[in-house]
């Protein structure tokens, strides 16, 4: 035998093998045992989904003077001297049961972006200064007056500004607005020691033209601690999206009236997009989405009709 | 006495035919061209500077300069490469690129700098080998003296002098050897592959000159310039005075020794240099192979061409698309800041980002992976012990790793014969003398008792036979120092008939000058051989006149074909018992030759002498004259018998060429033997079915006219035998060949393919090489093997050349792709290694690109995913590629419209995974890089399902590679979800702790995989192809645990089985496929529902099982 074989059962393409085959009675079976896996998870999915209470206000078309063209409205939003607080009264139709979440709802907004997406520096957020190389990336908006902005980066300067302040029955309501971002975010992503320099919104719109773009950051505030911030950081893949807002701790019953006070001053009418405030409960399968029983259920069914099928053709070609 | 006295047939035989054409534009040529003038030991180089190159040998392909810009160069020439190469430039813009560009530079220097090192390697090797001949040393004459340099240094016009055995270092003209009539002895197997050995003659004015003129001897050489044609040599010298100062004498091939030739049997020789380094005529015909590139990487490539195009209408649709949208929308989003003042590039940023996108849709991958398998499938054929053969420690090798797959898709193979399915071992085995067969009985006449009985009674008749066995030749005896004699000889047949004789006690012991030497039985007789009548293949004879020294009786001594000594008998003759002999012999696939004699009268001898000297020494028509001068002599012979000489097969050979015939290939045979050989062994190992069965068209006939009549004939008869379910083979030799090319090329294309079998006789090495090339132009694919030097260019034309290392040295296995010790290896070659190498290249190559277009597709549909896969891909990605190593027996093939399948499977499936995970992951769950892994693992789940179900038998390794690498993909991710720093922290753990994570992932496997699944249990069960068939066959008659290459080879035989009906179908229009099991094309067709009526064509075992199952 020549030195370089080897007489094993892998070099001789001998392992035993086992070759399934696509028989009648196992794709059947197959089919069935789909059919009785799905059917059910479908079911619960399903179930659990319609128990979650969800109560949804679009409000950027209300919380608008009745203006007669979107120019009028972008001119209104963009003038930081007119009035911009709203009211909203809702509803609770069902029982909610605490913790009920609240989130804002944007539209058409493409948080997606490429040049939105990269436009931030993880170094700076995490240890407030970054390399030259890190902060290119926030362009164009790593600099303001010449000196760098902390922190920068569309996204940041962007961040969503509206403010909601809520009373049930005409009792304030108090709302949890801690532990809405994520917790890895605030210990690992976010620093301590990091506080927000020459932020440009926090600059009133001066006579060079300066556009504010989001919300003013408190200087004061460590950005670790800044949660609203670090949630909108979170970009969002589809220009559909909610954010936490807050968390109200303990349930509502049905017929309980929210008053919500919005200030609405984020713009969103110059690209034609939505705002909506989301106050929901959450089940084992987060919030209301009947996409996956309704699916499950779907396919269980579809499986059985398979299986029936082929178990048909399998018996008239038997015979 | 010239080269060409030999009896024998041998390959060479084949040129005087076609000298005869070329001597026309020959002349022609030769008044245009310039020519090269030698001067003969001109000593003094300083005088009269060199204008001709040294000796030095050079193989190498590159140098240390143009080693870069070449390989660069000739890697860039494939498609894919130059396409990895704009992606790869693309990337280096910043403004567009999307992923980091080190992660397509990398692989992509990674994988130009591997086949860029193994060039230089090889070609390093070459450099030393080139190197080590170059610096052998060689006694050349310097100043009158002989002096000892390194061939390199020989210049033109130096002699150079050689002992026994040397190789020859350069194209030289003999001066002088040590035999005193000039002659000296060569083995010419480098350059043409024939063993059997030479003789070369020195000029005749150089003969007889002594030791020491030799150093001294002037002269001018006038030769055309250098040329790759070994068969001639037209050149003039002239010696200068003080030597005779002769007229021109006329040079030829015979007069002189080529580079790389041995000298043999003759103690020295010298000769001057005409030719040399790279500018031999073995110089000039070497060329470095153009690198082979298989029918599945063509695909591959043009496949690859066609993704191409399809990414550049989605990139120019949604490039477009993308500028409208961000002309109209992007001032409104302004949280975007887009810059007021555009740069001129700026409506090719947004087509070119998506250019780069989809770039993945060619995975650069896919080369890495391929040439890895590939690289793994050579190693399986270096270890597969079932190839190994044992006698001659031979193991297979794949010399070329790289074209395995090509195995398993040839459709014509084109061998030699001598060598490849011969042993190239002759014996004597029977003969029949004066009507008395001997050796009927034993089947080898040398144990024969009453040949023995004969041979201690003396018997007359067999002396004479033996006397004319050991006598009438052209064999050189050789006396070696313990007193054994051992025989050279020009053709295999002699040297058997000389052994043969000398077991039976008739031994010739040496030829000294015209004297030969011959034992007979224990006492010494001397024979004066006075003349020698050549052997020409029109006469088909040879004689000799030889005076028994004893007695002084004059005798002649006839051997040749049975159709050239029965007319040149006495009438009364017995010839009918011997006639009858040899058509005996003939049937049992024996070569056969007769033996006659007759006495002469010293008169007469006298009177012929005088002719025959005067033919033989005049110019004009020398061989036609020598021929009528033979012709007075040999006639009214006494015949004495024949004897009948076995050619050996290899073992093996016939049931793997009836095996690969049924396999659907087509099998050619190209030999320089002659004719009548070469139809005896194509019956002999089932090339030919005999009548009435087969059938033999001949295409034969010396003018143009005779060969169009011929060949149009023999059309006629195809075309009517085409009908018929008949085995129709057509015989043609080198000259007709030559003439069929040239002038009726359409009617032989059209025989050709209609034919399935071709006997070519009497070719030569180029029209072998012209004839694969030929079936290469019909978009066949071509396996040509072959044994010795002769076949080096056939195989290196060759789609794959396959080498048997043999008898014929190693030159045809060391060019070869693949070399082999035995014949019948080419079974296991073929119809395993092929078709496992076809198959999971098939697979392989598909299911990447069908893994890269998902992703492709996944990340158009969300466009952001493209972040996360940056840095997540390229560690899953490597970790997939080991699964598909042990992927095997997938069935499946490689075309465009099972390309069009997985194209379809993987849009399905990116549809699948984007409409499930953007419902799920929406509002308040829509975070990117979370949505990304969702979107990505439901990827990989699919794809894990998809080889899963494409698998059709599962090994350990498969098990390990598919549920491995699906674990792989999460362990990954949870390490990378565990760095701080890494975009990727905690995510992993967050998407696998909430349900909605596992119901999506099972959501989409089954959404995926059920109509795939559906769709291929309907087809297996309601349409299926043989394979399938197969499938069930094998299952119901074989335990599982019966090993899978047994399996494996089960089932191609009875696939082959299966589909040989359809081979009398295949057209040049459509390329049949005949190794392509579950062949959408092929089977479907002619199996299609009716699948089951061809079963009976199976072995009859298959078929009780397989109406077994049914029943159950």
């Amino acid at each position: 035998m020549p030195q370089c074989v080897h007489d094993s059962k892998l070099a001789q393409q001998e392992l035993p093998a086992c070759k399934p085959l696509l028989t009648p009675a196992w794709v059947i079976a197959m089919f069935i045992l789909v059919a009785a896996a799905f059917v059910p998870i479908g079911a619960f999915a399903l179930l659990a989904s319609l128990n979650v209470v969800e109560i949804v206000d679009q409000y950027d078309n209300i919380c608008i003077p009745d203006a007669t063209t979107n120019d009028q409205r972008v001119k209104h939003i963009q003038n930081y001297q007119t009035d911009k607080s709203c009211m909203r009264v809702l509803k609770v139709l069902k029982d909610m049961k605490g913790p009920i979440h609240i989130f804002y709802q944007l539209e058409h907004f493409f948080q997606n972006h490429r040049r939105y997406v990269k436009s931030r520096s993880d170094q700076q957020l995490l240890k407030g200064h970054a390399s030259n190389a890190s902060l290119d990336g926030c362009k164009p908006e790593n600099v303001f007056n010449n000196q760098v902005i902390v922190p920068c980066g569309l996204i940041a300067w962007s961040l969503f500004n509206d403010t909601f302040s809520f009373l049930v029955n005409n009792q304030s309501l108090s709302v949890n607005r801690n532990g809405i971002s994520w917790k890895s975010d605030r210990d690992f992503k976010f620093g301590k020691n990091v506080f927000p320099s020459n932020f440009p919104n926090n600059y009133p719109a001066g006579p060079n033209g300066n556009v504010v773009g989001g919300a003013k950051l408190n200087e004061a505030l460590p950005l670790s601690d800044n949660e609203d911030l670090i949630v909108w950081m979170r970009t969002a893949a589809f220009p559909k999206f909610r954010k936490p807002w807050g968390k109200i701790e303990h349930g509502l019953s049905a017929g309980d009236l929210i008053t919500i006070n919005i200030t609405n001053v984020y713009n969103t009418y110059a690209f034609g997009g939505r705002k909506k405030l989301v106050i929901s409960t959450t089940s084992w399968l987060g919030g209301k989405n009947c996409f996956l029983g309704i699916a499950y259920l779907t396919v269980g069914g579809f499986s059985i009709i398979w299986a029936v099928v082929f178990f048909i053709l399998h018996y008239r070609s038997a015979r | 006495m010239s080269y060409r006295s030999t009896f024998a047939e041998g390959e060479r035989a084949a040129f005087q035919a076609l000298e005869m054409e070329k001597t026309e534009d020959w002349d022609d040529k030769r008044s245009r061209m310039r020519k090269r003038f030698v001067d003969i030991n001109y000593g003094d180089r300083n005088l009269y500077p060199d204008i001709y190159c040294d000796n030095k040998i050079s193989n190498t392909k590159y140098n240390v300069i143009n080693f870069l810009p070449k390989n660069l160069w000739e890697q860039f020439s494939r498609f894919m490469n130059k396409y990895f190469l704009l992606i790869a430039i693309l990337q280096l813009w910043p403004l567009i690129t999307p992923v980091n560009p080190a992660s397509t530079w990398g692989p992509l220097i990674l994988i130009f700098a591997v086949s860029a090192s193994k060039e230089a390697w090889d070609d390093y090797n070459r450099y030393k080998l080139d190197k080590q001949a170059n610096e052998r040393d060689v006694w050349v004459v310097k100043k009158g003296n002989k002096t000892r340099i390194k061939a390199q240094d020989i210049h033109v016009g130096d002699i150079v002098w050689l002992r026994e055995d040397d190789e020859v270092p350069c194209d030289l003209v003999l001066l002088g050897s040590s035999d005193s009539q000039g002659f000296c002895f060569v083995e010419t197997a480098a350059i043409d592959g024939e063993i059997d050995l030479k003789t070369r003659v020195v000029p005749p004015p150089c003969i007889g000159l002594p030791l020491d003129l030799l150093h001294k001897i002037k002269g001018v050489i006038e030769c055309p310039l250098p040329d790759k044609d070994i068969r001639r040599f037209d050149a003039n010298l002239r010696l200068l005075p003080p030597f005779i100062d002769t007229d021109y004498c006329p040079l030829t091939i015979d007069h002189t020794l080529l580079q790389s030739c041995y000298l043999r049997n003759t103690e020295w020789a010298c000769g001057v240099a005409v030719y040399t380094g790279n500018e031999t005529k073995l110089g000039m015909s070497k060329g470095l192979p153009a690198p082979k590139l298989t029918a599945v990487d063509g695909m591959i490539d043009k496949l690859t061409g066609a993704i191409f195009i399809f990414q550049l209408v989605v990139v120019l649709i949604l490039g477009i698309a993308g500028d409208a949208w961000k002309s109209a929308e992007a001032d409104k989003i302004w949280y975007v800041k887009h810059s007021k003042k555009a740069p001129w590039f700026d409506f090719f940023v947004i087509p070119l980002r998506f250019e780069l996108l989809c770039s993945i849709m060619i995975p650069i991958s896919i080369k890495v992976s391929l040439d890895f398998v590939k690289a793994l499938y050579a190693k399986f054929i270096d270890w597969d012990l079932q190839m190994y053969d044992e006698k001659t420690d031979t193991p297979t090798v794949a010399t070329n790793t790289a074209i395995s797959e090509d195995l398993g898709q040839v459709e014509y193979i084109l061998t030699d014969k001598t060598g490849t399915l011969t042993e190239n071992v002759m014996i004597f085995k029977r003969c029949c003398i004066k009507g008395v067969c001997y050796g009927n009985s034993t089947g080898d006449a040398l144990t024969d008792s009453a040949l023995k009985r004969g041979l201690t009674e003396k018997n007359p008749d067999i002396v004479k036979f033996l006397t004319v066995m050991a006598v009438c030749n052209t064999v050189v005896p050789i006396l070696s120092s313990n007193g054994a004699v051992s025989y050279k000889a020009q053709s295999q047949d002699e040297e058997a008939l000389v052994n043969a004789a000398a077991q039976l006690r008739v031994v010739l012991l040496s030829k000294r000058g015209a004297t030969s030497e011959v034992k007979l039985f224990g006492e010494i007789k001397e024979y004066e051989v006075l003349d020698l009548l050549e052997f020409t293949s029109d006469r088909k004879r040879m004689s000799v006149v030889i005076r028994d020294s004893d007695t002084r009786k004059l005798m002649l001594l006839s051997k040749g074909a049975d159709e050239a000594i029965f007319p040149v008998l006495c009438s009364d003759q017995p010839v009918r018992a011997v006639a009858d002999a040899v058509e005996t012999y003939s049937k049992l696939g024996l070569r056969t030759m007769c033996f006659a004699w007759r006495e002469l009268k010293e008169d007469e001898y006298t009177k012929w002498s005088f002719k025959f000297k005067d033919a033989s020494s005049s110019v004009i028509e020398r061989e036609w004259k020598m021929a009528e001068v033979c012709q007075l002599m040999e006639a009214n012979l006494e015949l004495l018998g024949v004897t009948a000489i076995e050619d050996k097969l290899q073992e093996g050979v016939p049931d793997t060429i009836e095996t690969l015939r049924k396999a659907g290939i087509n099998f050619w045979m190209l030999t320089g033997d002659k004719h009548a050989t070469a139809v005896q062994i194509a019956l002999s190992c089932n090339f030919v079915l005999p009548e009435p069965a087969g059938q033999l068209l001949h295409v034969q006939g010396s003018t143009q006219q005779e060969i169009a009549v011929s060949l149009e004939r023999v059309l006629c008869t195809m075309q009517i035998s085409s009908t018929e379910p008949k085995d129709v083979a057509f015989v043609i030799d080198g000259w007709a060949l030559e003439i069929a090319l040239k002038h009726h090329y359409e009617a032989f294309t059209e025989l050709a393919t209609l034919c399935r079998t071709a006997i070519c006789c009497r070719v030569t090495p180029s029209q072998k090489a012209q004839l694969v090339e030929l079936v290469k132009s019909w978009e066949f694919r071509t396996l040509a093997i072959g044994d010795g030097g002769n076949d080096v260019r056939m195989i290196q034309e060759a789609h794959v050349g396959v080498g048997i290392s043999g008898r014929e040295g190693l030159q045809a296995a060391r060019a070869s792709d693949f070399s082999i010790g035995k014949f019948r290896f080419l079974k296991r070659l073929i119809l395993v290694h092929g078709r496992y190498s076809y198959n999971r290249t098939a697979f392989l190559s598909q299911y990447s690109i069908y893994k890269s277009l998902l992703i492709c597709f996944i990340q158009i549909f969300i466009p952001v995913m493209v972040n996360v896969l940056d840095k997540d891909l390229s560690e899953s990605t490597v970790l997939q590629h080991p699964q598909i190593l042990y992927y095997c027996q997938g069935g499946r093939l490689l075309n465009p419209s099972t390309f069009a399948g997985w194209f379809g499977k993987s849009l399905f499936h990116a549809t699948i995974v984007f409409l499930v995970t953007i419902h799920v992951y929406a509002n308040e769950k829509s975070e990117i890089e979370e949505l990304s892994i969702v979107a990505l693992s439901g990827c990989i789940w699919l794809q894990a399902f998809v080889i899963a179900l494409e698998t059709n038998s599962f090994t350990v390794l498969q098990h390990i590679a598919i549920w491995g690498n699906l674990l792989a993909f999460y362990v990954v991710n949870f390490i990378v979800s565990m760095v701080p720093w890494g975009g990727m922290y905690t995510v992993m753990f967050r998407i696998c702790t909430q349900p909605s994570y596992w119901l999506t992932m099972l959501l989409i496997t089954f959404l995926g995989m059920g109509p795939v699944l559906a769709l291929k249990y309907f087809r297996f069960i309601y349409r299926p192809s043989a394979i399938n068939i197969l499938q069930q066959l094998e299952r119901s008659c074989l335990t599982p645990s019966s090993n899978l290459s047994s399996l494996e080879s089960n089932l191609k035989q009875t696939d082959k089985d299966l589909q040989s009906p359809n081979l009398v179908q295949a057209d040049v229009g459509n390329v049949y496929e005949p190794l392509l099991g579950d062949s959408a094309s092929g089977s479907k067709r002619i199996l299609g529902p009716s699948s089951v009526e061809f079963l009976p064509s199976t072995p009859q075992k298959m078929l009780s099982n397989y109406s077994r199952s049914k029943i159950q």
